[in-house]
């Protein structure tokens, strides 16, 4: 079963695009590690892989969850489907 | 022959109940039957080394330090020098330094374990007529360990250490969580576990504290790694944010040091630690999972859990790291498909079928424990068959 994106947790509100990339507008298949279980989403972006795409739609101030844990604040709203990294996405330890 | 274990899944599966092991003195078991020419210091490498080139079957630990150091770091380099001679890998040691009075603390400290361990010292002698006696003494070690046989040995006298390097995406997503699936089906089954890289888990420092199986745990865990912190903001002349992560960390997707704490976490699944460790601190608690204060660096967190005794390393990669250890054979995975196929004589066991959802994580934890039985039985890992020897001494601070 192919799958595009990985998703660890289901509390997760990110997934990590793992084919070579993902490009806008493409229906991509995505698989929940926890629970094996799998949903979709459409992205906005284009995507390489190992990177970060969101699962819902992302105010500045957010939390991102991966591991089903905190990585990070927003800094910049971020719509479902588009790619999260350093320039929406900071660090809150410092 | 089989142990049958209900999974969190409501699966049953069944893992074998025993390895075949060397038996030792003390009553812990070894994956392999090495005989060591240890060297106290810096100085006596060349004889270490020569004793080892005359003896086939024996092995050098060549390393750097072992003089003027003093206090921790003093305390440090004894508890690594008698941890690695006391190794169940271990048969027999010789072992070499300049002066008698170091060179006989670490005999006495290995001589406790009940093994054959003999010292020598050059001063008064030389090199040529040091090499001459351990020659003699390493020559009747490993004859007799020569003879030794492997005997069944439960699986709870496997002690497996890991720590994972050259992290990319694909080890957060797929090598880690199988090394934490292992971890999870083996516990319970009365194995000792060690992770380590206090520095690395940074960022997920107040959630791998809550882990601790005890509060006395947890609150020892945060004591080390507060210590670590403070010598960050000592040195450091700004955050880490340059540092942490690293420029081609970014490239690669992960976007934060907490993502990249919580990737390397995802090596110990849903284990709790029972107990932190001193660097190459022995055990004393029993079964379960431990916390080592250790370098994120490989061979020198490597050699530190060697030295607490730790029977068999598992080490996930992404990008391909090469590690190996002179007594401890180093088991490697990826799920990389691009490292397997650029480096596949580096790795041991390819769980890149994951990332493609081939293989699933409970899959790839039961092909991870089934090459570790095999390597504890014997099979050489791809680090053995290379030659990769790597034995790091860690350093605290600056010599007298």
């Amino acid at each position: 079963m192919a799958t595009d994106i990985i998703i660890h947790d289901k509390k997760d509100n990110v997934g990590v695009v793992v084919i070579e990339k993902i490009t806008p507008k493409q229906d991509c298949k995505c698989w929940i590690m926890e629970d094996d279980s799998s949903t979709d989403i459409q992205s906005m972006d284009e995507i390489p892989l190992g990177h970060k795409i969101a699962m819902t739609d992302l105010k500045e101030g957010d939390t991102i969850l991966k591991y089903g844990h905190d990585i990070g604040k927003v800094v910049k709203s971020i719509k479902k489907g588009e790619h999260v990294h350093v320039h929406n996405v900071k660090t809150k330890k410092w | 022959m089989f142990i049958t274990l209900k999974q969190k899944s409501g699966k049953l599966m069944e893992i074998p109940k025993s390895f075949l092991g060397y038996k030792r003195e003390n009553g812990r078991a070894g994956t392999r039957n090495h005989v060591i020419i240890l060297p106290v210091d810096d100085i006596s490498n060349a004889c270490a080394e020569a004793v080892a080139n005359n003896i086939k079957g024996t092995i050098a630990l060549p390393h750097s330090y072992g003089r003027l150091q003093f206090g921790a770091d003093l305390e440090l380099h004894f508890r690594t020098m008698i941890g690695t001679g006391s190794n169940p890998n271990v048969a027999a040691v010789i072992v070499i330094g300049i002066e008698p009075k170091w060179t006989k603390r670490i005999v006495d400290g290995i001589a406790k374990t009940g093994k054959p361990v003999e010292g020598f010292h050059i001063e008064r002698t030389g090199d040529i007529g040091t090499v001459m006696k351990a020659s003699k003494k390493a020559q009747e070690f490993v004859m007799w360990a020569s003879e030794k046989q492997r005997e069944e040995c439960p699986i709870s006298d496997l002690w497996i250490s890991v720590k994972c390097g050259e992290s990319d995406t694909t080890s957060g997503l797929a090598s880690n969580p199988t090394v934490g699936n292992l971890m999870d089906k083996l516990e319970p089954l009365g194995v000792h576990l060690c992770f380590g890289e206090t520095s690395e888990l940074t960022g997920a420092e107040k959630v791998c504290a809550t882990r601790g199986a005890t509060k006395e745990a947890s609150d020892k865990f945060m004591k080390t790694w507060s210590a670590y912190n403070d010598f960050i903001l000592k040195e450091a002349t700004d955050d880490l944010s340059e540092s942490q992560p690293t420029a081609g960390n970014i490239a690669g997707g992960l976007t934060t040091i907490e993502e990249k704490a919580f990737g390397n976490f995802q090596k110990i699944g849903d284990c709790k630690f029972i107990d932190v460790l001193e660097p190459a601190e022995e055990p004393k608690k029993g079964k379960g999972l431990y916390f080592m204060d250790t370098s994120s660096a490989a061979a020198e967190c490597v050699t530190l859990q060697a030295a607490a005794g730790f029977n068999i390393h598992l080490f996930p990669t992404g990008q391909g790291n090469i590690v190996g250890n002179p007594i401890e054979p180093v088991v490697k995975l990826t799920a990389n498909p691009l490292t397997v196929k650029s480096m596949g004589e580096h790795i041991d066991c390819d769980v890149s079928k994951i990332l493609s959802r081939e293989m699933n994580l409970s899959e790839a934890g039961d092909k991870l424990i089934e090459t570790t039985l095999r390597v504890a039985n014997g099979r050489l890992t791809c680090a053995e068959a290379l030659g990769h020897k790597e034995f790091v001494m860690t350093k605290l601070y600056r010599s007298a």
